[in-house]
């Protein structure tokens, strides 16, 4: 699965914001969004990313895609850099990414006909007009399971998982290498959720790219994934290939993450929660783990270090001292 | 959200219509005040259009025979101090009032639109150098600012309708700004953004469309008072000059020394006033419920 040379690259991303107040607006704060990230993703990938919500998962999906610009390191496309590329030079580079939304009811303009929100691309890169622009929209309907006589409707007439569909056939339209999935399916009915997780690993199939896969549901991303990362307070605590994560967390936030999936079973007895409490807020991060607050095995050391993430294992990494001595640095 | 869907707000409304003329109707039987609102607005434009049909006489002509003639069977409404006919007077200035509406409001919001856009979308500095020169024409009242306009300008149908447009771009420029913030943090603004496309296209293609309903909403509602500013100004000399009949003027004229001697003279011009602007205001009132429910209260 592992290419020699990975299609993204995310290296020490960090995003913060200023929190202003005061009469003059000055600093009061800073918003550690996302906290020196690193990682990457090889073609045909599909790397999940999940954590509580507020842990700076759709940061880094908007930074990836450069909608909001990363307050420092480094995110290299195909090789190239375009952490710092003006708008024009990383125009061509906008069509080897695409994003599709959570919401599939407000990522759709409600004043354009399905038919055009998935041609526009093709038109605003020059690649395809008139006849050719509409036979293309009609494929693309059909690969992601819609009519093409459905082009001329408006998004209010599609139930939220057409829409959702016409929103991965807008992302196809350009043909990209990466698609960055932000919680794509967390808006719809379960039953539709498999529909549409079905198609997007139907589709990655079909075409070879790679998913950036953010979403709270772990079922759904040990469907989609083939390795996952965990994140806490902007931070990645693990990762590691998916049977291996699930099968042997070493994280204690991880642990307590797959203690907490619901079983289907009414009668199942119901485990105590791991964890307890909130996230700490992310204006001032804990100490040394983030973690440490809510961490059934907090040491003295948590409080003042801040684990790095070291392999553990092939292809698994965590931040955290208890692993320390099993593995070796990454 | 800041996006509204009249279908699906018309769904809500009970209406089962889904096609132009029966869903018309529908509507036309839910807002009757607007519907009246509608008719009556129709009514004046189509005085205006066929002014030369309707009228019997030259608004303009003088005619020292019939001066101060009571509404009778030759001259409908009367004629003035110069024997000109009221009615035809009435009929052609429904010409002056609706251009002088209509090119008003269409300037103002258009630059209204423009100024709100650019504000909205690209906040900023930009931002907030239009901001503040809005709030200084927004603290002078409508009115106010047009009689300085046009003092300045001095009385000509083109300068009326800058000098009321002006006063207009702050309201229009408020509301489209307001709206462009919203939209702007949706999705789909994302979405165009990632797909690489230029701002220009986007304020165009995307935000702008997705604000036509509250300034079709606005922009009947400041049709009814740039009638009557119009009308004001005439009024007070400002307007329209002479001899183009002007409902305004036909009143300041004859107000004084007539309105006991020739009540017609105040009446008639008084009641085309009043009934223009209640047709707008009542369509408007009408729009506002159907394109924008949440500023219904």
């Amino acid at each position: 699965m592992t290419d020699v040379s990975p299609l993204l690259e995310v290296t020490d991303l960090v995003k913060h914001y200023a929190v202003r107040g005061g009469v003059l607006r000055r600093r009061i704060g800073t918003v550690h969004a996302v906290d020196g990230v690193s990682f990457s993703l090889s073609t045909g990938e599909t790397l999940g990313l999940v954590g509580e919500s507020g842990c700076g998962k759709s940061t880094v999906a908007r930074s990836v895609l450069r909608l909001i610009e990363p307050s420092s390191g480094a995110i290299r496309l195909d090789g190239t850099d375009i952490t710092r590329l003006g708008k024009t030079a990383l125009r061509p580079h906008r069509r080897s990414m695409q994003i599709v939304f959570q919401d599939p009811f407000a990522s759709l303009n409600p004043r354009m006909t399905a038919g055009d929100i998935v041609g526009e691309p093709l038109e605003v890169h020059g690649l395809a007009t008139g006849q050719r622009k509409r036979d293309r929209v009609g494929e693309l309907f059909e690969q992601v399971g819609l009519r093409p006589d459905q082009m001329k409707n408006y998004p209010h007439q599609f139930s939220g998982g057409q829409r959702q569909r016409i929103c991965i056939a807008r992302a196809l339209s350009l043909g990209p290498k990466l698609i960055v999935c932000d919680e794509p399916v967390s808006a719809l009915d379960v039953s539709i959720q498999a529909q549409v997780i079905n198609l997007l690993i139907d589709l990655q199939r079909r075409h070879g790219f790679s998913y950036l896969f953010i979403a709270h549901d772990l079922a759904v991303v040990a469907h989609i994934s083939h390795r996952v990362a965990v994140m806490y307070l902007g931070r990645i605590v693990e990762i590691a290939e998916k049977r291996e994560l699930f099968a042997n967390p070493r994280h204690p936030y991880t642990q307590a993450l797959l203690a907490s999936v619901p079983v289907a079973d009414p009668k199942a007895k119901r485990v105590a929660p791991l964890i307890d409490g909130d996230v700490p807020s992310p204006i001032n991060p804990p100490s040394g783990c983030a973690f440490h607050t809510r961490c059934r095995h907090v040491m003295d050391r948590c409080k003042v270090e801040r684990p790095v993430l070291a392999e553990t294992a092939t292809q698994h990494q965590v931040a955290c001292w208890l692993n320390e001595g099993t593995g070796r640095e990454a | 959200m800041a996006v509204v869907n009249y279908d699906s707000e018309l769904r809500r409304a009970g209406a089962q219509a889904t096609h132009g003329w029966r869903r018309l109707v529908f509507l036309a039987q839910r807002h009757l005040l607007g519907t009246i609102g509608l008719c009556i607005m129709l009514l004046f434009v189509c005085t205006a259009i066929f002014a030369n049909l309707i009228c019997r006489f030259d608004p303009l002509s003088i005619d020292s025979a019939h001066r101060l003639a009571a509404p009778g069977m030759l001259h409908w409404m009367g004629t003035d101090s110069f024997g000109r006919d009221v009615w035809s007077r009435i009929v052609h200035g429904a010409r002056i009032s609706l251009a002088v509406g209509i090119g008003s409001t269409a300037l103002g919001s258009s630059i209204g639109v423009m100024i709100g856009l650019a504000s909205g979308y690209l906040s900023g500095w930009v931002d907030l150098v239009f901001q503040r020169v809005t709030d200084i024409l927004q603290a002078l009242p409508l009115l106010v600012l047009a009689l300085v306009m046009t003092a300045a300008l001095g009385p000509s149908l083109p300068n009326v309708m800058l000098a009321i447009a002006i006063p207009l771009i702050p309201t229009v420029a408020r509301v489209i700004r307001a709206n462009t913030l919203a939209l702007r943090e949706l999705p789909f603004i994302e979405a165009a953004k990632s797909i690489g496309m230029s701002e220009t296209r986007i304020a165009l293609r995307h935000v702008l469309p997705n604000t036509i309903a509250p300034l079709i909403v606005l922009a009947t509602a400041q049709l009814g008072s740039t009638i009557l500013t119009e009308a004001s100004l005439s009024f007070l000399g400002l307007g329209i000059p002479e001899p183009y009949p002007s409902w305004g003027r036909m009143l300041s004229e004859s107000a004084v020394e007539y309105v006991r001697t020739a009540p017609w003279l105040v009446i008639f011009p008084g009641i085309a006033i009043s009934l223009a602007v209640f047709g707008t205001n009542l369509f408007g009132d009408a729009l506002r419920d159907i394109l924008d429910p949440r500023q219904r209260g």
